[in-house]
């Protein structure tokens, strides 16, 4: 069952972001942007936890749900930390997602080669 | 000596041929229908070099080489050789075109340069400047696309009205006196901007440049398009196209039956993913030096109207949120003497 | 004919893209990548993760994934059809970060693929970690957390 939810939210949410890119002139990244800072607004305004509880990777695995992490993070870092954790939330909790994509990234880009396309 | 007619064309009164010309291309172009035009044909789009500049370099390298031979010059035959390309600095043709030491002019026109280079070394050679110039532009999809949009890798959708930027180059040996087709007129044209800000649709950008300039050929000239075999635009692509008809519809201009474009010609849309065609200076110029010239040299096309066309933009510019300005040049080539 | 009038005959000329198969394919696409996610995240889980680690470590093996398949030159292709299907998943910050990386290698290891590995994906984290200060800030000044 929560995989069929999962499917059903992430499919809805790049459905979105589908037609973000075809019908407006926004490019991949103004959203990959949008997507982002939508997920922190939304987690404040308390709208996406419920989405996460009832959807998990659905909400999670899209990119708004990296503003979730972000968002959730500063939350908990202010409550336990104070001023520090507004500064110390959210790359804390997104930590091992950054640090993945950039070790990651770098560690193909030194095995690989780019292609040409067909 | 060269005459001034009407109000942007100049019409040459020595004879000046394309005695011999070239055309370098790659994987996709040897899988569309012009495959049998290029002389050289790698495979791989590396070209056996290590980036794809060097890459874009070898091939400009390669397609005068060729063109060379077949003239049955050496390097030092040629007093001016004018080249362009794509990339920022002109870095393709730079470092193409560095070890043959022969006099070397830059040109840059987008993906015009072609005809540019062409009306130029015309020039020099109806002056007595020169007796022998060498004309060549070239563009690698792999070099213009991490120039002027993504990382070859990045995951991206490429809307309909964009191009596929040609892996290719052409390089034309042009002489005074001699046997080829002979470069009669040049019309260079003015920018024209009608405010199109998108890069991925950049046919509709250049359209009204090449509307512009063969509306004043035509005028200068008291042609029509009727006067040629065909009027081959460089790459307007299928939006281009239609918006050129109409533009020149509206001036009482009827080019659906008599025109050609290289980026619709260069591949096969239905089989290729192309989208909207072919572009970049190599489309053109191997359209150019691997088809139209020996056409005409076989005398299978009697006169054509070459006009190819320029979307002067950078990824500058385009953050900037500045419109595309466009830019046409028309050169009016013939296969035989008179006429 | 004015800069209005142009635009106006070069929306009749353009070719729209076809948005209901590209919307079906994101959906499909996306949807599975979050769905592939979900299982990732239930197998840690059953392997003895806590449910906040599990979920982390599905993320990271997506990553991981996206940044194969990126330099193995099978990413785009996907991405040719899936658009934001393959866009809008954490797997399409994973391949912004690896394609420049990759193609831009061939200027160096420091300003080549070092700096430009950020350029499409250093605005996600600049605005994104911005978003969360801010949030941060509203919520310790208002003392809601």
């Amino acid at each position: 069952m929560m995989y069929l939810k999962a499917f059903l939210v992430g499919g809805l949410l790049c459905l979105i972001g589908q037609i973000l890119i075809d019908k407006t002139k926004l490019t991949p990244a103004r959203i990959l942007v949008s997507y982002v800072v939508a997920g922190v607004i939304l987690t404040g305004v308390g709208a996406y936890q419920p989405l996460v509880d009832f959807a998990g990777a659905g909400a999670t695995v899209p990119l708004t749900g990296f503003g979730y992490l972000l968002a959730d993070g500063v939350k908990k870092a202010v409550a336990s930390d104070g001023l520090f954790g507004v500064l110390r939330g959210g790359l804390t909790a997104s930590s091992a997602g950054v640090a993945a994509a950039i070790f990651f990234g770098l560690l193909m880009a030194l095995l690989f080669k780019p292609k040409d396309k067909s | 000596m060269a005459k001034r007619i009407g109000t942007q064309t100049v019409r040459f009164e020595r004879d000046i041929c394309i005695t011999a010309s070239a055309a370098v291309g790659s994987k996709k172009e040897a899988e569309g229908p012009m495959a049998g035009c290029f002389d050289l044909l790698c495979e791989d789009s590396n070209f056996g070099e290590t980036t794809w500049e060097k890459a874009e370099s070898r091939m400009q390298k390669d397609a005068v080489n060729r063109a060379l031979e077949k003239a049955a010059k050496s390097p030092a035959d040629i007093h001016y050789i004018f080249a362009g390309d794509l990339l920022n600095q002109c870095i393709g043709s730079t470092y193409g075109l560095r070890d043959l030491s022969i006099p070397f002019l830059g040109a840059y026109g987008a993906c015009s340069t072609m005809a540019e280079a062409l009306g130029l070394a015309a020039n020099f050679l109806e002056s007595g400047a020169a007796e022998a110039c060498a004309a060549v532009t070239s563009s690698h999809f792999c070099s213009a696309e991490r120039q002027f949009r993504f990382p070859l890798e990045y995951g991206g959708q490429r809307p309909p009205t964009s191009q596929w930027t040609a892996t290719a180059a052409g390089a034309c040996i042009l002489e005074a006196g001699g046997q080829g087709p002979y470069v009669k007129e040049f019309t260079a044209g003015k920018m024209t901007d009608y405010g199109i800000t998108d890069a991925n649709n950049m046919g509709a950008a250049m359209a009204p440049a090449a509307a512009a300039t063969l509306q004043a050929y035509f005028q200068d000239t008291g042609t029509t398009p009727g006067d040629f075999d065909t009027v081959v635009t460089g790459d307007l692509g299928a939006v281009g196209s239609e918006l050129l008809y109409e533009l020149l519809e509206r001036q009482g201009i009827d080019l659906r039956k008599k025109h050609t474009d290289c980026g619709l010609l260069i591949y096969d849309r239905d089989k290729q993913d192309v989208h909207a065609g072919g572009s970049g200076c190599g489309c053109c110029a191997s359209m150019l030096s691997g088809y139209f010239v020996k056409e005409l040299q076989e005398g299978k096309l009697g006169n054509i109207l070459f006009c190819a066309t320029g979307a002067l933009m950078s990824p500058t510019s385009i953050q900037q949120g500045e419109s595309i300005p466009g830019i046409a040049h028309a050169v009016h080539l013939s296969g035989k003497r008179e006429g | 004919m004015t800069n209005r009038e142009y635009e106006k005959l070069n929306q009749k000329k353009s070719p729209n893209s076809p948005l209901l198969k590209n919307c079906i394919c994101a959906f499909l696409i996306g949807g599975g990548i979050c769905a592939l996610g979900q299982g990732l995240g239930e197998l840690y889980q059953y392997a003895g993760l806590e449910k906040l680690d599990a979920s982390a470590a599905a993320s990271i093996s997506l990553i991981f994934l996206a940044a194969l398949l990126t330099g193995l030159n099978v990413y785009d292709n996907i991405a040719k059809v899936a658009g934001a299907g393959t866009l809008v998943p954490i797997t399409g910050f994973s391949n912004s970060i690896t394609s420049p990386a990759l193609e831009f290698k061939s200027e160096g290891l420091i300003l080549g693929l070092g700096a430009k590995m950020f350029v499409i994906a250093g605005p996600v984290l600049v605005y994104g970690i911005t978003a969360s200060v801010l949030y941060g800030l509203i919520l310790y000044l208002f003392r809601l957390a």
